[in-house]
């Protein structure tokens, strides 16, 4: 289990993950691509449940997919016009650099040796960031971490709740996807901040 | 936010120059960028994005994130229209919730 992020002596950032790890960044950071880019269709139906959660990928009507509409809030809550205008000029800019950032992750993930399909051996992925890098990382780990709160329908102050949820839950799962990754993105801004 | 790890001590020695330049912007430009609280974002990351961004000094950075964490939002900045869309622009990249308006 990796222990997340840590600074090295001469600047940037290292990590080890487990196959498993790396395997599950590149598929969350997946996702978001597909959501971003527009190119899945409505989530599939009949499906194991914890990958129906996980297919975040849902319609692409910018405001109306909950998901884009929290990556993409308004910027004028009172100007509908003014929202419009700032929306129709800065969407398109911020969804091509979350997709670079999530494809930087994938990038650097496969970099490292993490092959197309995990085999039977166990194996590890050391990865290093530059300072640069490691702020795209975070970035991301946010965009996913959004993604999987709306999907989940987390609201300030409801830890108790989902604490509860049965371990059979599939939601429950995806939380602990969700908790893991906001521990990944404590390690990661501490080692970056010091 | 979450408050997954605790803030740093408060640094005594921080210089206080962008006290003063926020009191001339505010009386030349009327528009203000606000950072809303959010249940996901971390508290560290927060104060991590008004340092890394802004070029605010660590006491500062804390100072607005506490002000969204505990008040639900806080004015992060403030200028002419165009420069706060850029910086709601910004504050959107980073996955943070930001509006702006015109300063009362």
């Amino acid at each position: 289990m990796t222990e997340g992020f840590q600074r090295r002596r001469k600047g940037g950032v290292v990590a080890t993950f487990t196959g498993f790890e790396a395997d599950l960044l590149r598929s969350l950071a997946s996702q978001l691509v597909e959501l971003l880019r527009n190119e899945t269709a409505a989530p599939r139906e009949g499906d194991d449940p914890l990958e129906q959660l996980l297919d975040f990928s849902g319609p692409t009507t910018a405001p109306e997919d909950p998901v884009l509409a929290r990556l993409f809030p308004t910027a004028y809550p009172h100007d509908e016009e003014a929202a419009g205008e700032f929306r129709r000029f800065t969407e398109g800019g911020l969804r091509d650099g979350k997709a670079r950032s999530a494809v930087a992750i994938i990038e650097t993930l496969e970099g490292a040796g993490l092959p197309a399909e995990l085999g039977e051996e166990p194996i590890t992925v050391d990865i290093e960031l530059t300072p640069g890098e490691a702020v795209g990382w975070m970035k991301s780990f946010t965009d996913i971490r959004l993604a999987l709160a709306t999907r989940l329908g987390i609201e300030d102050g409801d830890d108790e709740e989902w604490l509860a949820v049965p371990d059979e839950d599939p939601r429950a799962h995806v939380y602990d996807i969700y908790q893991w990754l906001g521990y990944l993105q404590e390690t990661l801004v501490e080692a970056v901040s010091r | 936010m979450l408050a997954v790890s605790a803030p740093s001590p408060v640094e005594l020695d921080e210089p206080q120059i962008d006290e003063q330049s926020d009191e001339l912007t505010a009386f030349n430009t009327p528009w203000v960028t606000i950072v809303w609280n959010d249940p996901v974002n971390l508290m560290s990351y927060v104060t991590f994005v008004f340092q890394n961004y802004f070029g605010y000094a660590k006491k500062k950075a804390e100072k607005l994130m506490l002000e969204v964490h505990n008040d639900g939002k806080s004015v992060v900045a403030s200028g002419s229209r165009e420069e706060m869309e850029r910086d709601v622009q910004a504050m959107h990249d980073y996955g943070l919730w930001a509006t702006m308006e015109k300063q009362d």
